[in-house]
């Protein structure tokens, strides 16, 4: 059994009615309880009234407080191609929009990482379009080993793999794997997905589980706000998530909440999605899931990222560029959507400071270090006593 | 009377351990240590930044500490001992808290993976510290693995909730012959006063701190929490009574027979 059975028998929910007969006194009991189910969450995605939001946010502020203290993880993406052969009706490298396509050569890499690193930064997310011609697992595995130098990690956000080739990029160096759904809804996912291997929606889907059994340490996924009802993809990406952690309880879960912003070709998203309703997802997500991690990219503004701040978030993206050689080069080309919070790294840190946080740059340690060595001397043969 | 806490031959100064995460400052840190009159102090590899000095935790620590890193992110012995092994050549010492986790939902250590890198590290000559769920034959098997203390947990890590595992860790303190240090779980300065008068050795104490209003104010109750809770347990608490005592008992009358009370 994947998580594809458990999305299938979902399918039927009646959202519609769930969402319609929910009251402040249901809120403020699922709010008292230690362990939400998920027609809890379902619930607290369904109310509407502000009374309920401010209950939720005062919740979900102690709930973090007390996983995660008053922390927030940076990260920055660093796009090494935009080579694609899918067609998704909202991506700006779709492979039908006539845009410059390349690559980073291994020395531009070098390059993009020493940039990056001299912000501070150590946890690194690398992304490519979906092309296994021109960049393929072996290319990664060689940006990676260039990468490792610079960063305490590194996470992949690419094309779905095979459980051997995530094997093969955790024995290269990388840790974390981000890979969103974008729609769960099948029949949605199926015509904003109009041609490439994308449309394989179920080996996209099972991706993370593949992941998981290859050794991964960390999954990020999520939803594309702005493809279809927020309410019932948040609503499956919750369980996505609690469904992970079920079946790999050792591996970090993270979600990202990423909603549509204006990109290069003409797509506007059709169920665009409010900072009310997306502030209702994070909440929701928090006390669904309170030990998950939440990620807010640079999509969003300033102002309204400084204010997600105490309300459930723990990690965020900093002095990001979706262009290819856009840490090293401003004037580089098309990115794969436009960046909403241009704040620089220093800034950030120095605004999530102002808000009490403390911005953290490494939560992570490339345990690959000496392990040859170690390898032979304690744990093959450990030495008599 | 002599009360010294020995860990791996070290005199240890302070029963409160003080854990470094969470803090929205690493600023706070030393100010935290001073109030609390702490003098182990517990610090993640996995967030130490070697290479940027004000990024850098242990730059925020006093010199005259007993600095113990800890495994944090571990997920099986193997990755426990790298990370041992990594804050040891980094010159962290060789003190090291054994944390290995391989549930993210509760964060509950796996006590088997814990003493299989407890035999491996011991001896490689670290003083190991495992942090641990209250199982006396678990226990048992990390002292004979070497384990220079134990650090069994009072509840799930971060939750505030206190000593849920009274009974199991009373049983450590009576069978293990090796400090019982509870760790996690203790979310207010009375319940860190029971683990104390309970018998424990020390307590190690994080989120309660990071996450108070004023940590600084918050690490110095605990620090006399901590005092106040050993004090009572040397002084001999008297057993509480179901009943008050009977100021005319029963059996005086036999008190006649051979000159005794009975």
């Amino acid at each position: 059994m994947t998580f594809y059975d458990e999305v299938s028998r979902l399918k039927n929910i009646d959202y519609a009615g769930a969402f319609g007969r929910i009251t402040p006194g249901q809120i403020s009991n699922i709010l008292a309880k230690s362990d939400l189910q998920s027609q809890d969450f379902l619930a607290l995605l369904s109310a509407e009234d502000a009374v309920s939001l401010e209950a939720m946010a005062q919740a979900a502020h102690r709930l973090t407080l007390q996983h995660f203290g008053r922390t927030i993880l940076l990260y920055t993406p660093l796009y090494l191609a935009n080579y694609c052969v899918n067609h998704c009706v909202y991506c700006g490298f779709n492979a039908a929009n006539k845009i410059p396509r390349r690559k980073l050569t291994l020395p531009e890499v070098e390059l993009e990482a020493r940039a990056i690193a001299e912000t501070g930064l150590q946890h690194l997310l690398i992304l490519t379009g979906e092309s296994r011609r021109h960049s393929p697992v072996s290319y990664i595995k060689d940006c990676v080993d260039v990468l490792r130098k610079y960063f305490a990690s590194i996470s992949i956000e690419i094309y779905p793999l095979s459980s051997e080739e995530y094997a093969e990029l955790i024995a290269a160096g990388i840790d974390g794997l981000t890979i969103y759904q974008e729609v769960y809804d099948e029949k949605v996912y199926s015509l904003v997905h109009p041609e490439g291997p994308k449309r394989d929606y179920r080996f996209r889907l099972e991706a993370p589980e593949r992941a998981g059994q290859a050794g991964i340490r960390a999954i990020n996924i999520g939803p594309l706000l702005g493809l279809h009802d927020w309410r019932s993809e948040v609503f499956l990406s919750g369980v996505h998530a609690a469904y992970l952690q079920k079946r790999f309880p050792d591996i970090e879960i993270s979600i990202s909440l990423p909603r549509m912003r204006p990109q290069f070709g003409d797509y506007q998203p059709e169920f665009p999605v409010s900072d009310r309703d997306l502030v209702r997802s994070i909440l929701a997500l928090r006390l669904f899931l309170p030990r998950a991690g939440i990620t807010i990219s640079t999509r969003e503004s300033p102002e309204l990222r400084d204010n997600l701040v105490r309300l459930g978030v723990t990690k965020m993206s900093a002095g990001s560029s979706t262009a290819i050689g856009g840490h090293t080069d401003a004037k580089e080309g098309a990115g794969q959507f436009e960046i909403s919070d241009k704040r620089s790294v220093d800034e950030m840190r120095q605004a999530i400071s102002r808000l009490g946080y403390k911005p953290i740059l490494k939560d992570w340690h490339d345990l690959s270090w000496g392990s040859k060595k170690e390898d032979a001397t304690f744990m093959v043969s450990p030495p008599a006593s | 009377m002599d009360d010294t806490l020995i860990i791996g031959g070290r005199q240890v100064e302070s029963r409160l351990f003080i854990g470094t995460g969470k803090f929205a400052d690493y600023s706070l840190i030393p100010q935290v240590i001073k109030a609390a009159k702490a003098q182990v102090v517990t610090v993640a590899l996995r967030r130490v930044d070697f290479g940027t000095p004000e990024e850098n935790m242990l730059k925020y620590l006093p010199e005259n500490i007993i600095l113990m890193p800890n495994t944090s992110g571990a997920r099986n012995a193997t990755e426990a001992i790298r990370i041992a092994r990594i804050a040891r050549e980094a010159g962290c010492g060789n003190w090291v808290k054994i944390e290995i986790i391989t549930d993210q939902k509760y964060l509950l250590p796996d006590n088997f993976e814990t003493i299989r890198a407890i035999e491996v590290l011991a001896k490689d000559g670290f003083i190991v510290l495992p942090y641990m769920s209250p199982d006396l034959m678990a226990a048992k098997r990390m002292a004979d693995a070497g384990a220079a203390a134990i650090m069994p947990l009072g509840a799930p890590i971060g939750t505030n909730r206190g000593l849920k595992t009274r009974e199991l860790i009373q049983i450590l303190i009576s069978e293990i012959n090796l400090p019982i240090i509870v760790d996690a779980g203790i979310g207010r300065p009375s319940e860190a006063t029971e683990a104390m008068e309970l018998g424990a050795a020390a307590v190690l104490v994080n989120t309660a701190i990071a996450t108070a209003d004023d940590p600084v104010l918050m690490a110095e109750a605990f620090g006399q929490a901590v005092e106040a809770g050993r004090k009572a347990y040397l002084a001999g608490p008297g057993a509480p009574q179901r009943f008050a005592a009977a100021s005319s008992p029963l059996t005086g009358f036999l008190r006649n027979e051979d000159g005794v009370a009975p």
